[in-house]
């Protein structure tokens, strides 16, 4: 039921990096360092800006892929990966998008486990990539078969 | 902050969590948009089959990595890949580790994971640091 979705992407988000969102998600990881969230030493650092925590990205809009659904439950979230060409920036605006990389599926103790393999985007305005992500997403058979009845 | 000069192969970087709580997991929804209520609310993680609610996975590896944020005026972190092994309860008390494989090109490798208070693996991978 996936395998014709492969490849499909949604149309890019604009996001903005705003420092009280990160402010609140980096006190919500136990995270809350001042080169997040202190403009003086975001000033002083490297970029003349505060960074937004690795994880951050999680926040983002990424847009929708057009037909496209996933139940709420039932799905385990297998792997996550981040890349990242350099920090990412409080302020800054960052074009979100994703796509369903890949599907398959492999036999498991609990029936036929399909693997969405989804991956993310983060991009400056002018197309160069900031952070590549990828999750594996991992829907059992009894949660698929719920979804086509 | 910190400098890379301390670190060490074999001697990893480490700390303890506190145990979870509810409202960290309610923080966490709020501050990331994932509301998803097998994390807060306990009539949905029952409908769901869980015997509790459970952490996000990306709450616990959001913890994970603040083992670096100390280093970050020399490096980035420029891969972070992690598998989630097990799941995540209320009260579980939360051991973060990091211990650097390697060192190559500016790069620092390091694998890294989370354990909860019965030393049950919960999450697994690596990271690479990169100086600037």
């Amino acid at each position: 039921m996936f395998e014709e979705m492969i490849g499909k992407q949604s149309i890019p988000v604009k996001n903005r990096v705003e420092h009280g969102s990160v402010k609140a998600f980096s006190n919500a990881i136990g995270d809350p360092s001042p080169i997040y969230t202190d403009e003086e030493v975001g000033k002083r650092s490297r970029y003349g800006k505060n960074l937004a925590p690795p994880t951050y990205p999680r926040v983002f809009d990424y847009g929708v892929i057009e037909d496209f659904n996933l139940p709420n439950v039932g799905l385990i979230h297998g792997k996550q990966t981040f890349q990242y060409n350099r920090p990412l920036l409080v302020g800054e605006t960052v074009m979100c998008s994703t796509i369903l990389e890949d599907y398959y599926e492999r036999k498991g103790q609990s029936g036929l486990l399909g693997f969405l393999i989804l991956k993310r985007f983060g991009k400056e305005s002018d197309g160069d990539i900031i952070f590549t992500e990828e999750q594996v997403v991992i829907i059992t058979e009894a949660v698929r078969k719920g979804m086509t009845s | 902050m910190n400098t890379v000069n301390e670190f060490n192969i074999g001697t990893p970087l480490e700390v303890t969590l506190s145990p979870v709580s509810r409202l960290d997991l309610i923080k966490y929804a709020g501050a990331s948009g994932d509301f998803n209520p097998i994390h807060t609310i306990d009539e949905e993680a029952s409908k769901a089959g869980l015997p509790g609610i459970i952490a996000h996975g990306m709450w616990t590896i959001g913890n994970l990595a603040k083992l670096f944020t100390p280093y970050y005026q020399e490096v980035f972190l420029k891969e972070y890949s992690v598998a989630f092994k097990g799941m995540v309860f209320l009260g579980d008390v939360i051991t973060l580790q990091a211990s650097l494989e390697s060192i190559k090109n500016d790069k620092y490798r390091f694998n890294v994971l989370a354990m909860n208070q019965r030393n049950e693996v919960v999450v697994k991978g690596d990271a690479i640091l990169e100086s600037f």
